[in-house]
This record gives C-alpha cells, structure tokens and sequence, in this order.
C-alpha cells in the first residue's frame, strides 16, 4: 500500500506560536501563583495560631520590600485570572429568566458586584 | 465557481500561495511549494487553489464541495489559523504571501487532505442520535418543542464537522485520545433537545478523562468556528451538568435525574 | 481485486441514501449492507438545502392539494401514480425526522411550523431555519449511527457497475486514499448519487454534483428519463452562483429590476400584491421566475454588474429581527459571498442551475430497467417532479423515495441470488483496464480542466433557460468532439494516494455522457414545457409531447431518444395558471 499519512510532531514550545496561546497559558501560570498565596495566607492562620511573635514575625516577612513585591505580584496574578475567569463563566452557566437568556455582561456584572462587596467588606473588617 | 481569467482583467495583480504538499509516494516528508495566482477581489482562497489545479498544477490534492461554507470539506490552516478555504477572502490576505497548510493535529494523507478517521469514531462514540425513554409512535404526531426549547439546544446543532476546532484545540494536539470540541458540542446539543433523555447513556464518553475533563478551557475551538457553534461553553456547561449528576447519583442513589 | 460480499449496496449517502440505508436496517438487520460515497456524508449536497420539505399538515389543505399543486407545477409531466404516493407518504416521512431529532422550526405552540413556498397553494414547507437540507441531513447521518449493519465505505469513488445476463450485480469503486480498486457483488445496487449541474458554468451546486451514478446507470443500460429539464433557480448570488434559498421570498421578499419595479406582474404572475401571494408574484414556479429574468435581461431592464446581470431580492420589508429569526444564514451568506447586509440592502441575484427534474427512469418502487438496480434522489426520475420541479418537493422526494429504495432492494435481495462470479470479474476487470489507460497514456491530450469549460461553455450558450434548434444542434455537436477528445484526456496526477486528478477526469467523463444525454433530449422535444422552453417552439404540444423522454446510450455514438408515456390519472392536462388568476 503506497499510503504513509504523516503526522507533524506537536513540539515543546507549541504554544508560543499564537497569542490567544501565549495568553492561556500566561492565564494557566496564574493558578500557580493564586495557589502559592493561598498558602501564604494558611501559614499566617497557622503562625496566628502559634502565637504573637510568630505572628508578628510573619506580619513582618510580608512587610519586608521582598514581601510587599511578591504579594504585589500575586495581587497582578490574582486580578489577571478573576477577570478572565469571570469573563468565562457566562459559557459554562448560560442563565435565563422565564425561557429569556440573561445577557453575558448581566452575569459577568455580577461576579464584579460580588467580588466589590466582599472585598470591601474583608477591608472593613481588617481596619477594625 | 468559474476557473478561468476572463479577459477583461486588466489589473496583473498576483498574489503568492506557499501551499504544504506531501505527495507519500515520491517524499518522506510535506514541504512547501510556491504559486501565483491571480488576485481577485471576490476570490476565496478555495478560488485560487482551483486557479492553481485547473491551470498551474494538476496534482495538488484537497477536498471541497459546496463554496458556501456549509459542508465544512475545506478546511486548513490558512496563515497559521485554521480557516475555510471557501470563508478566507483574498482581499483580507492582499499583503503578503499566504501560507496555506492541511489541518494541524490530523495526519496527512495527501497535500492539504487529512485523515479524519480518529474522528469519524469519536463522533459516534457520544451516541449522537435521538434517545427516547419511550418511543413515541408515529401516529400521535410530532413531540411538542416551543420555539424556546428549541433555542436552547439550537446552537449546538449548526456544526458542519469542518474540523477547525480540533485544528486549534491544543488539547487535540498533546492527546490524540481527546474526544474533542465538536464530538462533544453535539453530544451537548442532544443532552439538551427536550425530546432527547440519553444523557447517561452518553456520560461514559462524554464524562470521561478522555472527554470533557481532557479540556481546559483554552476557547481557541469557539474562536476559529465559522458557525460560532461555541463548543468551548458546551463542554463547560457539560462539566457542570455531569459533576452534579456525579453527586446526585452519590447522594440520591437509584433516583433518575 | 479485491472483493466484498453483501446483500445491498447503496451509491450515495446524501438525504437519499443514508435514508435508504436506513430502511434496509430496519426491515432487516441481518442484511449485509455496504454504503458507498465519494465523500464523507455530511459533505453530500443535501447539506446546501435551505428552504424546506413539503407534506401536508395544515387542517386547511389536502393532499389533493398538494397532488395538484405539483402536477400543475411540473406542467403535466409527472407521473400522477407516482406524485399521488408521494404525497401520501411525505407526511409521515417528515414525521419520522422529526421523532430522529430533525430541529424542525416551530409555532408558538410546540408544533412544527410551515411557510409559503413557490407554487404551493397553501403553506406545506416544514422547515428548519433557512438550512433545511442541512439539518435533514446531520439528522439522517447521525441517525445512520445508530444501526451496525450499515458498513459505510466513506471516500470511495465508484466507477462502474457490474452487470451480467441483464442484471446489475455489483459495482466497482476506488478506494480514494490508497487508489485501490474493490469489486462489490451484491444482489441489489441502489443509486442515490444526486444531480448533475456541475455540466453547467454557473450553478448551486457543489463540486460533487456531476452526475456519476446517472451515467454508470446510462452506460449500464438503464435510459436516463427527462434529461432536457433543468432547474434554473432565480436567486443565486452573481459570480459564486450560492443559492439564495425561495424561503426568502417565502416570507415576504420581492424581485425589483433597475427601475425598482416588481417586473414579475408583467408576466402572468401578478398582480403585486404588497405581501408575496401563494400561487402569485415572487411565489411563482421556479421556471417563470427564471424566464421573466431572461426576459426583463432582452429588455435591458437588468442591472449590470461585473458578474454578470443581476435583479435585486429586497428584504428590507422584513425587518432585522424576522431576518435573523428566519433568515439567518441568508443574511450571513450575502454579507460574506455578496458584501452587503439584506437588511439594509437589497441582493443582487440572477438566474443558476440547481436541479435535474431528469435522471435514471424509474418505476414507482425506485426501480430501474435494469434488474437489481435501483434509483433514488435527484438522480432518479420517478417522475414526480415532471417539467419543473416545486422548491420543497425535492427535500421531501429523498426521503419517501430513499426509504422506499431501500426497501425495494431489500425485498430483491431477499428473494434473489448473487449473480455470477465470473460475470463479475469481467466487468471488474474492464473497468480496472479502463482505469490503466489512463494511467498509461502519454500527455498529449486535453487537460481536464480544459474539456470542462469547454463542455460548460456550450451547454451555458446552447441549452439554458431557452434553447432554439440552432444552438442545441450546435452543442450536440460540439459535445460528441468532446467527447472524442476525451479519449486522450491527459491524466496529469499519477500517483495512487487520493489522486484528485484522477477523480476529475472520471467526473468529466460522466458529465460528458450526461450532458449529451441532455442536449439531445432537448433538441428533439418541439415544444415548450416547464422548465423547457424553445424559442421555435414556443406553445407546449400535449398532441405530441405529452411524453417523457428518455435516452439511451450508445457507445460514442449520440444517445438514441425514445418516448414513453406519461402516467395521468386525475388531473388532465390544463393551462397553468399563476397570479391574480389562480383559484
């Protein structure tokens, strides 16, 4: 038989090759850094926990220029996957009001709204 | 459709085509080759590879019908993102030399043809076909469908199988076992025609590792389809769907969704 | 060469023959079952249908109704036997779609909707947005799945059929990607292969539609029924030909020329009622449609534009929202292929080949002349659709006459046993030397590319909407040196994997046959009739035409024109009559 289909390789930097690529896999990256604060912020709970020293030195870790820059980055990191992630969520949960589809910027309003009043709220809170 | 100059171009306008050939039987491996072809404002790229086989070269193989983007044969990579042949205007590639390859993710067969088998296969394994609890016989008439029921799953059925999301699909590329956007997309649109009560039936397929869990919602399947079918907000609304069945079937056994 | 074994073999996986495989799964599974295309099925020509199917369903019609409509409509040409079981069956057909899943528009009620359509008296068309065929068919494929006896055998280019002592008992195909040439013996053969516009320069129809199946049945022996009828469709788009579907004019667009005159009162179809009347103006049948165009271009009254002449199709009464409700890949297909958005201009359009009413005669069961075959789809001729075909008809067609093929080849192979080995392999063997010729050939000849136009250029010029004795001897002519030169037709692509080249040149050699078949059917009917119409001869003759032609092959010499009689039961021949003086 004279038939040799030929499948091109898929190579390692497969990715860089297009933009809506790159940036998906930028958006990936920033799960790494939205798990790396979440853990930060259970070894505060747990250094709380330990007492005011291990507490007070915790704060001032986070404090420390190195700190203020990683929790700068991680903020970036954090804002960059919410706003896609809440851009997405109208395809994963079209909504509709009486058979009516809820339009996608409705949706998207309101994890905006959402995220605006829990912040503010958490603020609130650490200043008291 | 026509394939030849008529004679009252006068504008000498020309582009250049750098079309991928792989010709089996004489290379081991595709490489490009290089023809002009006549600008025309209201060409496609389908026009000029006809221009080119009808008047340069005999032998470049591809696969097209209808010229209206509606049978989805044309499909290839055109500069680098999956296109239609008979949907990519010329005008909108005027500067520049066009790259026109056969689909990313397939093996090639032949010049711009692929093989489809793999998803011929994947498309049947969602059972995508209408599953009635109970058949309902002809002689009482048609299932009753409102106009919204029917807008609810209607998206889901314009795919024309044309193969461009699997083209753009990363997922596609690192695992060939992925069922894909398009295989998935109907599956969905049969889940949610309100005639339709075979979800389970499909859920081994579609709710598998090799199914909707294999996407990671990159969304390059939805930017490149022509029909703006959206298969991306298909599998997602299918994770949702198929983790809440998971936990129904956990928490209410024996019940029917 | 190889061989594979089954009961049936179907040619074709459009509308008609997915729904002929299906019926034979489901008379009896246990029947081997090969399905044969040249293409994967979604890519068949069913899929570019837009406006939709015709059965009755309104309380307010009748299946008299339909049954008169479409006689009426096919100029007294049809079988009435045979439009009378169609219309029975249609119904039901549509039906079954719909239990398959079909995503049939809808009323505001759950029940399935229906729209004006041309020469329908009252509204019968099912449809399903504006890509109906499209639809039907995903429907009918996915459908197919379902069934493990059909075997299909996508991309396999057949090339001949098997006959032996009169019978048809298989048929040859090529394997596309690997070039291999594979015998099927089967007890039954069905043709379900489509049309053959592709024999014209400017058509709807897809790079497919050339006319294999009619001529392997033609060659075979079977007379080819009506070639001279062909379908001008009155609204295809200037240059690319992309049909326009009738649904438009179907919900209320209308046909301007430059003066922005609804010219078509002009011809018997008016009076131009504000809204497209059933029966009247842009509702009229395809083939006046199409010479009012002819006409209003004599008077030069047509726009002009580099692609030719075009009318105007206005939309803009419709309103945006009814456009992207109704119309929605209407407006997507003249915004990409026309450049401007209908609902704010209106679309240029003209004239394009888009059915053959004429193909393989069959009787009312789908079967041919020859034994052991049998035809349906556009590439037969019952005849239902006579002189002109109605839009809707055709959707409808595929599926009563697709199921009842199937059905009919299973009750033959049933009741019939293979034919002979060795009558088989000659005919397996002829048609792979046929194939080696080519092969061995030197380069001296035409390129196909070449013939094509060729064989376009005269059919365009001498057998178009109207013909006249002069310009049809003339094509006659010129087709049988075509065919001549086709001898030595170049073969340009040797290779075996997916040899496109190769696939063409057999595709030119169908449609050479085809188109004679339709030049000298046309030259020797002295009358006007549907979608005939001769400038001589310009009166319809029921004294002496009231016939159906039928062709027969020869070899390189021209086609032999026989007549036969056409079946009329309730409906005498009348005057058709459209516009403000139709009941």
């Amino acid at each position: 038989m004279s038939r040799r289909p030929y499948l091109r390789k898929v190579e390692r930097n497969w990715w860089l090759g297009h933009r809506r690529t790159i940036t998906y896999m930028v958006r990936e990256a920033t799960s790494l850094f939205v798990a790396i604060y979440c853990a930060v912020l259970v070894l505060g709970i747990l250094r709380l926990a330990q007492g005011r020293t291990a507490w007070d030195s915790f704060l001032s870790g986070l404090s420390s220029p190195p700190g203020v820059l990683f929790q700068l980055v991680c903020l970036a990191f954090v804002v960059y996957h919410s706003v896609t992630w809440f851009a997405l969520t109208p395809k994963a949960m079209p909504l509709t009001i009486r058979g009516e589809p809820i339009p996608g910027s409705v949706i998207v309003s309101v994890h905006y709204a959402a995220w605006a009043v829990i912040s503010l709220i958490v603020l609130i809170a650490a200043w008291i | 459709m026509t394939d030849t100059m008529p004679l009252e171009v006068l504008t000498l306008e020309v582009l250049t085509l750098e079309v991928l050939r792989y010709r089996p039987e004489i290379e081991n491996e595709p490489k490009f080759q290089t023809y002009t072809v006549p600008y025309r404002d209201d060409w496609v790229v389908l026009d000029a590879l006809n221009h080119v086989k009808d008047h340069v070269d005999a032998t470049l193989s591809y696969r097209w019908s209808c010229h209206m983007a509606v049978c989805g044969s044309c499909g290839m990579m055109i500069n680098g993102e999956p296109k239609l042949a008979c949907h990519a205007f010329l005008r909108d590639y005027r500067h520049g030399v066009i790259r026109v390859e056969p689909l990313d993710h397939f093996p090639i067969e032949r010049d711009l043809v692929i093989v489809m088998d793999r998803f011929m296969e994947k498309l049947a394994s969602v059972k995508p076909y209408a599953i009635a609890k109970a058949e309902k016989p002809l002689e009482e008439g048609e299932y009753l469908q409102t106009p919204l029921q029917l807008m609810a799953f209607k998206q889901y059925t314009q795919c024309i199988n044309c193969l461009l999301c699997y083209a753009a699909c990363p997922q596609c590329g690192l695992n060939d076992n992925f069922v894909g956007p398009a295989a998935l997309a109907l599956a969905h649109r049969y889940n949610l025609d309100s005639r339709d009560t075979g979800k389970d039936e499909r859920a081994d397929v579609v709710a598998s590792n090799e199914g909707i869990w294999e996407c990671t919602f990159v969304g390059a399947c939805s930017e490149v389809c022509p029909k703006h079918v959206d298969p991306a907000a298909a599998i997602q609304q299918t994770k949702i769907s198929a983790s809440l069945d998971w936990f129904k079937a956990r928490l209410w056994p024996g019940a029917h969704p | 060469m190889d061989v594979i074994s089954a009961d049936i073999v179907i040619i074709g996986a459009g509308g008609a023959g997915l729904r002929a495989a299906i019926a034979v799964a489901e008379s009896d599974p246990s029947l081997r079952l090969c399905l044969l295309s040249k293409v994967y099925p979604m890519r068949s020509h069913t899929v570019a249908a837009e406006g939709g199917a015709a059965g009755l369903i309104k309380d307010n019609d009748s299946l008299d109704n339909h049954f008169h409509d479409t006689v009426s409509g096919g100029d007294w040409l049809c079988d009435q036997d045979a439009v009378d079981l169609f219309v029975n069956a249609a119904p039901l057909e549509l039906l079954q779609m719909e239990h398959w899943g079909c995503p049939w528009s809808r009323e505001p009620s759950g029940k399935v909707a229906v729209r004006p359509f041309g020469g329908m008296k009252i509204e019968r068309t099912w449809y399903a947005a504006d890509k109906t065929g499209f639809h039907m068919l995903h429907t009918l494929f996915q459908t197919s799945l379902k069934y493990p006896s059909i075997q299909r055998f996508d991309e396999y280019y057949s090339t001949d059929l098997l006959v032996d002592d009169g019978r048809c008992i298989g048929a040859v195909a090529i394997e596309m990607r690997s070039g291999r040439m594979i015998a099927f013996h089967a007890k039954a053969v069905v043709i379900a292969t489509g049309g053959a516009g592709r024999v014209f320069p400017f058509t709807t129809n897809g790079a497919i539609k050339t006319g294999d199946g009619m001529a392997m049945a033609y060659r075979a022996g079977a007379p080819l029924k009506d070639m001279e009828f062909v379908q001008y469709h009155p609204t295809g788009l200037p240059g690319t030909g992309i049909l326009i579907t009738e649904g438009s004019r179907g919900e209320g667009g209308i046909l301007v020329n430059k003066d922005g005159y609804r010219y078509l009162q002009d011809y018997n179809l008016g009076p131009p009622d504000p809204w497209p009347r059933k029966k009247a103006m842009e509702l009229g049948p395809r083939d006046r449609l199409c010479q009012a165009f002819w006409h209003e271009r004599k008077k030069g009254r047509t726009i002009k534009t580099p692609q030719g002449d075009v009318v105007h199709l206005d939309l803009r009464q419709l309103g945006e929202k009814k456009i992207n409700e109704r119309l929605p890949m209407v407006r997507e297909l003249a915004q990409s292929y026309a450049g401007i958005d209908p609902v704010h201009q209106p679309i240029p359009v003209q004239p394009v080949v888009h059915y053959t009413m004429g193909g393989i005669h069959t009787d009312i069961d789908t079967a041919t002349a020859l034994p052991g075959l049998f035809a349906a789809g556009e590439c037969a001729c019952v005849s239902i659709n006579g002189a002109n075909r109605l839009g809707s008809n055709s959707l409808a067609e595929i599926l009563v006459f697709g199921a009842r093929a199937g059905r009919s080849a299973a009750a033959f192979a049933k009741t019939n046993p293979f034919g002979s080995t060795g009558g088989a392999n000659r005919g397996a063997d002829a048609a792979q030397a046929r194939i080696r010729t080519l092969f061995a050939r030197d380069s001296s000849g035409d390129t196909v590319s070449g013939l094509r136009k060729a064989m376009n250029d005269t059919m365009e010029s001498g057998a178009g909407i109207y013909r006249i004795e002069a310009t049809l001897l003339e094509s006659c002519r010129i087709l049988a040196e075509l065919r001549a030169r086709y001898e030595n037709v170049q073969l340009q692509d040797r290779s075996n994997v997916f040899n496109t080249d190769l696939i063409q040149v057999l595709e030119l050699g169908a449609m050479l046959q085809v188109a004679e078949a339709m030049a000298h059917s046309a030259l020797r009917r002295n009358e006007s009739r549907g979608s005939h119409q001769r400038l001589d001869h310009p009166a319809r003759d029921d004294g002496s035409f009231l016939k159906h032609s039928l062709a027969t092959y020869r070899g390189a010499e021209r086609p032999a024109i026989s007549y036969s009689d056409v079946v009329i039961t309730r409906s005498p021949p009348a005057e058709r009559v459209y516009g403000g003086s139709a009941a």
